[in-house]
């Protein structure tokens, strides 16, 4: 299974230059950019892990991609991604995100059924790595 | 022409699609698709071609850097001489892999030493421009730091501090100033060394983007370079910065005060000469820095002086500077002349 | 137009409209006023300043002969003033009528008050032989009534989990006649291919062929599936129209027990229903998606009617959280810069007059969520380029024949689409000049996906051009 997550997730995966440019783009339109991982894909699962804080006031990318290289080596089963903040009156938000790591293996999704009254059901979402606790959710570390 | 280098290795994953979007078809494989095009494949020049290098683009570009130089910059011949010769090199290099004679990107790192005021921060901007026409640095930036912007004040801080330095500086110059600060070998507890190594490590990275440029005073960063032999085997180019000499330093307050639209008349001219002399032989003189401030008193008392005349003023009195305004400096008075705290309360034993 | 001193003022019998008031040439409209702009096209024989005085008069206070009962009120402070009247560049016979109405005549944060006095009397009125409501400026004093979208384009990003990128959608077809379980076949297999939602259409609401419960039910199978396919949230516009508010409510209330995000109304349900609709769907964090269906009935003719623009005005005012605004480039009625308008009047916090786009009036929505525009109608992926030109980020790109009608079916569809769509972000966040290189781009990414390849070579050379009949008089237009 592959994760759909982030504005580029459908695409082929991207290199090395390709996140570079992304990278650019947003520090050209003066967005922090932050490193997160999380071994937990959920699609509400809105708050990864941080890899260090947003670096601010940058206009090259090389310090973000020498982060991700780091964490790529630091944890390479885990998914990893940027995300880049607009801070701007009326957005105040994120302004893009994107996968940039992804574990070898991805088992994917269960669905969990719990049935109801007359027709319903409940349906739950679970990652089968959940099924293991942190830090042993994808293979070693 | 070889591009200055991007990120590292290409991360050309797969596109291993999941069974349940396959639809049954063969689907090719995200390396079948034409790659792209981030390296520009260097072309090499037959065994009989001839490069006119006096016609090339990127020279004409440099030249321009150069004659900015010239006229920026007052006197410092053997800076400008040596600027030119690693101009030169380079491009002889480049020359040299358009036949594809090397491969490796030249190493590029320099250290500059000399007083303080002697124009090593303008240099290094012209250095930037110069690299950066010739496509061995992405941008024609210069990040400059000191000691206080690498070191941190506990365990664990300096890293992050000055990878930090070095991402601002990515694809352009990081400029240390007062880089011997950085080695403190009487205090075991100080982290410089640790900048030193993180610095080592970015340095020896073929892939790096960034080019370190040292800066101090001459004996310092010897002792510097010698206690630190690492750094100083990756450091090629080595340009000495001479205090200016009296009559450059009189120069140099010419144009100062012609470009603020202000001129001395003959007595206020000798007397600032005289100045000059009388300053350039105490302590802490910071070459052009110091004519710079001392000019600004010379305003200083003018104004002074033009408010207390009480009478009508025209362009004239407006522009001229007069012997009044320069021998109103308390160097002119004392029997032990002291060097003058600078108006804008800077020190002048600051690096330049 | 002289005005008529006092005594004669209020002498009963007919007086001009001009005369009692209605045109005040002088008058500085207030911060706090109410402005509209309307397309007056008097009978032949009279006079435009009167027709706009008319206008105002018969929007506010007046009535046809002088009444005594008026002499009992602050007349002057509750009428309203025609204070500008100009010809129409290039339209004999037609005129731009600016009024200006006071605060205190509207019910604070009432859509439907708002519309029924200003549009609710005049617009059959014989002298005119034609009217429009044009543009309205909303003052600050009263948009801060209203409560505005439920959520708004950032919290909708952040409820969903998305960002960086247009949202994907697309309409269920055919139409009508579909069982509640093969629907929701097409539910599951558009969003497992990459859509970000799927729409029921706005006449499906509880017919004999399916009943809104089954539809649901089965919708919110397909959805939940497809959520645990692909790892991203999903939804579908449970359409929860219908017949009483209380019918809506019980819907609007399953809906979120199963679990929906999102639910929608028809614009036919009316104001009142859409402003309750609204504040329920704050309360409860549901999404909310307008239809604008039969718009088009008064929207679309240069000559009468209400101009869109000021629909989304009040729409905005309502709060909704998705309405449709138009493509340009797809099946339906649509000029360039006429919907540019639209689109910044939904989105933007402040909006200048701009007569090229058709905005005829600075409009301030003082931190007032955008609400997300929705582009649906006869689009398709090889024109993905246009639209991300046209339109940016902020917007739902619905491509309901473009996913359906896939040869190799629904999920590659819909797959083909969100693949065109992330190239062509990708690509423009790299510095290509994607309206010139899309074409280009598209080829490249279809190279790497077999949906896609196939859709281009299915629609790449469909195109809808007409001319349109509503571009700005401002300036000359072109379309697609």
């Amino acid at each position: 299974m592959k994760l759909r997550y982030g504005a580029l997730s459908y695409l082929p995966d991207l290199t090395d230059d390709e996140i570079g440019a992304q990278v650019r783009y947003a520090l050209a339109k003066g967005w922090p950019v932050s490193i997160e991982y999380t071994d937990d894909p959920h699609p509400r699962n809105i708050y990864w892990e941080l890899w260090g804080l947003p670096m601010f006031d940058l206009d090259e990318p090389d310090g973000v991609l020498a982060e991700i290289n780091a964490c790529r080596s630091t944890f390479p089963q885990r998914y990893i991604r940027v995300l880049a903040y607009d801070a701007s009156l009326g957005r105040q938000t994120t302004a893009m995100h994107f996968l940039v790591h992804r574990p070898t293996d991805e088992p994917g999704f269960q669905l969990i059924r719990t049935e109801g009254a007359d027709r319903r059901q409940t349906y739950g979402v679970a990652s089968y790595a959940t099924g293991a606790p942190a830090g042993r959710r994808y293979g070693a570390s | 022409m070889a591009r200055a280098s991007d990120w590292s290795n290409g991360h050309n994953v797969t596109d291993s699609g999941s069974g349940s979007s396959n639809f049954g078809l063969d689907r090719p494989t995200s390396a079948s698709s034409s790659a792209e095009p981030a390296e520009e494949e260097a072309e090499v020049l037959a065994e009989g071609a001839v490069l006119d290098l006096t016609a090339d683009e990127t020279r004409l570009k440099v030249e321009a850097a150069l004659a900015t130089l010239d006229n920026e910059l007052i006197g410092l011949a053997p800076v400008k001489q040596r600027v030119r010769e690693i101009a030169a090199l380079l491009l002889v290099d480049r020359a040299r892999q358009q036949f594809g004679l090397t491969s490796s990107r030249p190493t590029l790192h320099m250290s500059f030493t000399g007083g303080p005021g002697t124009g090593k921060t303008t240099v290094a901007l012209r250095m930037a421009e110069i690299l950066h026409v010739m496509g061995y640095i992405r941008t024609a930036k210069v990040h400059t730091v000191t000691r206080d912007d690498l070191v941190g004040q506990f365990i664990g801080h300096t890293a992050p501090k000055t990878k930090e330095a070095i991402a601002r500086a990515a694809g352009g110059i990081l400029f240390i100033d007062e880089a011997y600060y950085l080695f403190r070998p009487e205090n075991e507890r100080d982290y410089g060394q640790e900048v030193i190594e993180i610095l080592l490590q970015e340095m020896e990275n073929e892939r790096a983007s960034m080019v370190v440029i040292f800066a101090g005073y001459p004996d310092r960063m010897d002792t510097f370079f010698s206690a630190n032999p690492g750094l100083s085997s990756r450091v090629p180019h080595h340009i000495a910065f001479d205090d200016y000499s009296h009559d450059e330093l009189s120069h140099i307050a010419e144009l100062m005060v012609a470009g603020e639209n202000f001129r001395f008349d003959d007595e206020g001219r000798d007397a600032f000469d005289e100045y000059l002399a009388l300053r350039m032989e105490l302590p802490r003189f910071s070459n052009a820095r110091s004519v710079r401030n001392a000019v600004e008193r010379c305003r200083l008392r003018q104004a002074r002086r033009l408010v207390e005349l009480r009478r009508p003023l025209d362009k004239s009195d407006l522009i001229t500077l007069t012997a009044t305004d320069v021998r109103g400096s308390s160097l002119f008075d004392d029997a032990v002349p002291q060097p003058p705290e600078d108006s804008d309360g800077s020190r002048s034993d600051n690096g330049d | 137009m002289t005005e008529i001193s006092t005594k004669d003022r209020w002498d009963p019998g007919v007086q001009s409209y001009a005369g009692m008031g209605y045109w005040a040439p002088d008058y500085e409209p207030k911060e706090t006023d109410i402005l509209a702009v309307f397309r007056v096209s008097p009978q032949d024989g009279v006079d435009p300043i009167e027709a706009a005085a008319a206008v105002a008069g018969e929007s506010s206070t007046a009535t046809w002969t002088v009444v005594w009962t008026d002499r009992l009120t602050a007349n002057s402070h509750y009428q309203a003033k025609a204070y500008r009247v100009d010809q129409v560049p290039g339209r004999p016979g037609e005129y731009f009528a600016y009024i200006a109405y006071d605060i205190d005549l509207f019910e604070e944060a009432s859509i439907v008050n708002l519309t029924s006095s200003i549009i609710g009397n005049v617009f059959g009125f014989k002298p005119l032989k034609a009217l429009r409501l044009e543009d309205m400026r909303i003052p600050v004093a009263y948009v801060k009534t209203f409560q505005g979208p439920p959520h708004g384009i950032v919290m909708e990003r952040e409820y969903l989990n998305k960002y960086g990128r247009p949202l994907l959608g697309a309409t269920i077809k055919p139409k009508l006649g579909l069982s509640a379980r093969n629907y929701g076949r097409v539910i599951y297999e558009a969003n497992r291919g990459g859509l970000d939602f799927t729409k029921d259409d706005e006449n499906i609401n509880s017919q004999p062929f399916m009943r809104w419960r089954d539809r649901f039910l089965f919708g919110m199978e397909g959805v939940n599936k497809a959520m645990a396919e692909t790892g991203e949230i999903k939804g579908h516009y449970l359409n929860i129209t219908a017949a009483t508010m209380e019918e809506m409510y019980e819907r609007a209330e399953f809906a979120k027990e199963i679990g929906s995000v999102v639910v929608m109304i028809d614009l036919t349900i009316g104001y009142t229903a859409m402003q309750s609709m609204s504040h329920w769907a704050r309360k409860n964090g549901m999404l909310l998606h307008l239809h604008r269906a039969g718009h088009s009935t008064y929207t679309r003719q240069k000559t009468h009617g209400v101009s869109f623009r000021v629909l989304a005005k009040w729409c905005r005012l309502i709060g909704v959280d998705h309405i449709h605004a138009g493509t340009v480039v797809g099946k339906l009625e649509g000029d360039p810069a006429t919907t540019r308008g639209f689109y910044d009047t939904l989105r933007e916090d402040h909006i200048e007059t701009n007569p090229g786009n058709g905005i005829f009036f600075d409009q301030d929505w003082a931190s007032m969520p955008g609400v997300m525009p929705v582009a649906s109608g006869g689009i398709h992926a090889g024109q993905m380029h246009q639209l991300l030109d046209l339109f940016g980020d902020d917007v739902v790109l619905q491509f309901g024949g473009g996913t359906i009608g896939h040869p190799m079916g629904i999920a590659a569809g819909a797959e083909s689409n969100r693949v065109a769509l992330e190239a062509v972000v990708k690509a423009r966040n790299e510095g290509r000049d994607v309206l010139k290189e899309g074409p280009a781009i598209l080829r490249k990414a279809a190279d790497t996906c077999k949906p896609l390849d196939v859709a281009l070579a299915t629609w790449g050379d469909v195109t809808f051009d007409y001319a349109s009949t509503d571009a700005p008089d401002a300036v000359p237009t072109a379309t697609a």
